[in-house]
């Protein structure tokens, strides 16, 4: 870089901040230690807000919630050794669920990285296969360019964490600063416009089509184009399923809305692709939980798949008419050419085909039975009423995941947050710290089970430390639910090591940490303890003793084709 | 589905690290690499790989995308047809006793290799081309007994 005259003088950790506030970053995530003290030195001379976790992987996990909730990219900042690896699991979920999150770590001094230093871990190789790009810095020269290519590579193209791994040395030394202009990576250009011949292909299809089923997925989420997909799918009347991480993308009170799609997707919506003709899959990966048995997917459909990433595409299901381009601006095009072309009258056209989903409907609809016991889909039915399908809602991983997936019923882009991808434990207390963070007047509900709540329990602290009023709602099963359902169904009820004994009282846990502890043991309870839980402006576990053996359906064995379902 | 053989040529970006993305991503997706060339190129920035390998059309669309979705990965081809040239070195270490010695170095004339050391029972020999005269002159003097043998992988370019 060349140096001229005006420009400052500044330390790397300078220059860190400077970079931080140029990307408009006002909080990270973080724990301090020994190789980023200067660091959170500079730190505590800006304005920037430094939420202090208990936990690496929580800062990650809440860097993640963050982001989600507020569409910007998240920041965390740990120590090297194991602060870095601690921050792997958080990176590896945020990598599976394209979330933009830049994770800064620290690093042994250059002179000492290969000896085995005190803390020192090489966690540039140790992330390279799940991080969408990382750095090592080793010269402060280098430092600005590397941190402002983090954060465009992060929120660009198919977004995704990216690691900067920064040695003492370089942020204790001192070099001529000048912010960086745009970023320009020759190796890097994400295609945001569809090609729109591709486009009109689809239009036809449309126009030919029996019996077409819109596929949506987190892209959508991702690229903003929830309103556009709304619009599209509702002129063109046809039926839309999402996968977990596209959940929010179509209104769930639509009557096009089909549900969840897969292992645990809804009756209709797993025979409506079973039997579709046309499949519009946009910003989706075709994941294993969601195809089942891929040589029986939508074995009667055309497929077009719309994303920005071309790996996703023809990766797992083979596709008549793929696209590549961002999902919002493909959803715009194509409402335009919609416009255009005229289909005649579409509603009379479909009655046959929205009739035979409204009988599939009507014959296996996701039910439940409230008796003597409190039943989990109980609890998550109620919390729906009682927040209005307002809240943000994030959750651990398991049955209490899947029960939300299909018993919160979302409106709305961002209120779904959960690890999707990796399927991670322990995600969504810190994902929900962030959440609550990025949007301090909404209500943030963290839906848990008795075992994944234990994984990061001990964000509680950092909740309460920050006045964080988010509630946590713990389904106790006594099991590790998921897995005990998959040992009851397919290993002749072995339930080898799935039960959770001598789980902490969470009540009192919950007041030890200076939180609210309420608990429910009776289904009559179950509306008084959300109440006056979720109207409380604490942090509040609702501890909520559910039915021991309750299982998740549909469900769908792994491997089977999805119109396979097991039923209640 | 049926393995063909691939050849990949690449643009990365010169820096430490790069190799590894590139290798990890293969073994990291079950993909085996056949052999592997590295070099600068004139632009001291830059660096050519140059990767053979075994797999499905299928496989092979997938591999491309992933290494083109590398940020350090600049320009990738595959190499393939009549306007690619492809060439291989090999480093022969040759036993030759009396009465076969005349015999290798008629051999090595044939294929327009070149004797890089001689030992009173061994010739170490070096010779160039694409894999298939490679393959031939490697059968050809097998009988004499190859005690050691080391090969540069292929590289390619296009005409």
């Amino acid at each position: 870089m060349k140096t001229n005259k005006e420009d400052k003088m500044l330390t790397g950790a300078q220059i860190l901040m400077e970079i931080l506030k140029s990307e408009g970053v006002d909080t990270i995530f973080g724990y301090p230690g020994g190789a980023v003290i200067d660091i959170y030195d500079e730190l505590e001379r800006t304005d920037i807000r430094h939420i202090l976790v208990r936990h690496e992987q929580g800062a990650v996990h809440a860097a993640d919630g963050y982001s989600r909730a507020s569409g910007r990219v998240g920041v965390c900042l740990v120590t090297s050794g194991p602060g870095a690896t601690n921050t792997v699991t958080g990176i590896a979920s945020a990598y599976m669920d394209s979330i933009p999150v830049v994770i800064l770590t620290g690093q042994v001094p250059t002179h000492l990285i290969g000896n085995d230093a005190f803390q020192e871990v090489d966690i540039v190789g140790i992330t390279r296969s799940c991080t969408k790009h990382n750095y090592l810095v080793t010269k402060v020269e280098d430092l600005a360019e590397a941190l402002k290519e983090a954060f465009y590579l992060a929120r660009s193209g198919r977004p995704g964490p990216v690691l900067v791994d920064l040695p003492k040395d370089v942020i204790k030394a001192t070099t001529a600063f000048k912010l960086p202009a745009e970023v320009n990576l020759k190796s890097y250009k994400p295609t945001y416009n569809p090609n729109l011949w591709q486009l009109q292909k689809i239009i036809s299809l449309i126009g030919e089509a029996e019996r077409p089923v819109i596929f949506a997925g987190g892209g959508v989420i991702l690229s903003k184009g929830s309103n556009e997909l709304t619009e599209f799918a509702r002129k063109a009347v046809i039926p839309v399923t999402t996968s977990l991480m596209g959940l929010g993308s179509f209104p769930a009170s639509d009557p096009l809305w089909l549900g969840m799609i897969g292992m645990h997707g809804t009756y209709r919506a797993n025979m409506s692709v079973g039997d579709c003709d046309l499949l519009i899959a946009i910003g989706v990966r075709f994941d294993d939980r969601v195809t089942g048995k891929t040589d029986s997917f939508a074995k009667n459909a055309k497929i077009i798949h719309i994303d920005i990433d071309p790996t996703s595409i023809r990766k797992n299901i083979p596709v008549s008419v793929p696209v590549v381009g961002d999902c919002r601006i493909s959803l715009e095009h194509l409402n335009r050419m919609f416009d255009e072309a005229n289909l005649g009258d579409l509603f009379q056209k479909r009655e046959n085909w929205l009739n035979r989903i409204k009988i599939w409907k009507d014959k296996n609809p996701l039910c439940y039975e409230q008796k003597d016991i409190i039943k989990p889909q109980y609890v998550i039915d109620t919390l729906f009423k009682l927040t209005k399908g307002d809240a943000i809602i994030t959750t651990e991983v398991g049955q209490n995941q899947m029960w939300t997936a299909q018993y919160y019923h979302f409106d709305k882009p961002g209120h779904f947050i959960t690890s999707g991808g990796l399927g991670c434990m322990g995600f969504g207390l810190p994902a929900a710290i962030g959440a609550q963070i990025a949007c301090p007047d909404q209500l943030v509900v963290d839906i848990a089970g008795d075992g994944s709540i234990q994984m990061n329990i001990q964000e509680m602290a950092t909740a309460v430390q920050y006045r964080l009023p988010i509630k946590i709602v713990i389904l106790n099963n006594g099991y590790l639910g998921m897995v005990r359902q998959w040992q009851e169904l397919f290993y002749c009820k072995r339930y080898s090591c799935t039960t959770m004994e001598c789980s902490p009282d969470f009540v009192k846990l919950a007041e030890a940490y200076g939180a609210l502890g309420l608990r429910a043991t009776k289904p009559e309870e179950v509306i008084s303890v959300l109440t006056e839980g979720l109207n409380s402006d604490k942090t509040v576990i609702m501890e909520f003793l559910v039915e021991k053996e309750e299982n998740v359906y549909p469900m769908v064995p792994a491997e089977a084709p999805i119109t396979e379902m097991l039923l209640v | 589905m049926t393995e063909e053989k691939h050849v990949l040529t690449m643009l990365v970006d010169n820096k430490p690290g790069v190799l590894s993305r590139v290798v990890g991503l293969f073994s990291g997706r079950g993909f085996n690499i056949d052999s592997l060339c590295v070099a600068e190129t004139m632009d001291p920035l830059i660096s050519r790989i140059t990767i053979v390998t075994k797999s499905s059309l299928a496989e092979m669309e997938q591999i491309e995308k992933q290494l083109n979705k590398l940020i350090n990965v600049i320009k990738l081809r595959t190499v393939s047809g009549p306007r690619s040239v492809q060439r291989e070195m090999a480093i022969i270490y040759v036993m030759a006793k009396n009465g076969q010695r005349s015999e290798v170095l008629r051999i090595v004339d044939i294929f327009r290799g070149k004797v890089i050391d001689v030992g009173p029972e061994h010739f170490i020999i070096e010779v160039t081309g694409n894999d298939e005269k490679l393959n031939a002159i490697i059968n050809l003097l097998r009988p004499m007994g190859i005690k050691k043998l080391a090969k540069t992988g292929t590289l390619a370019l296009f005409r």
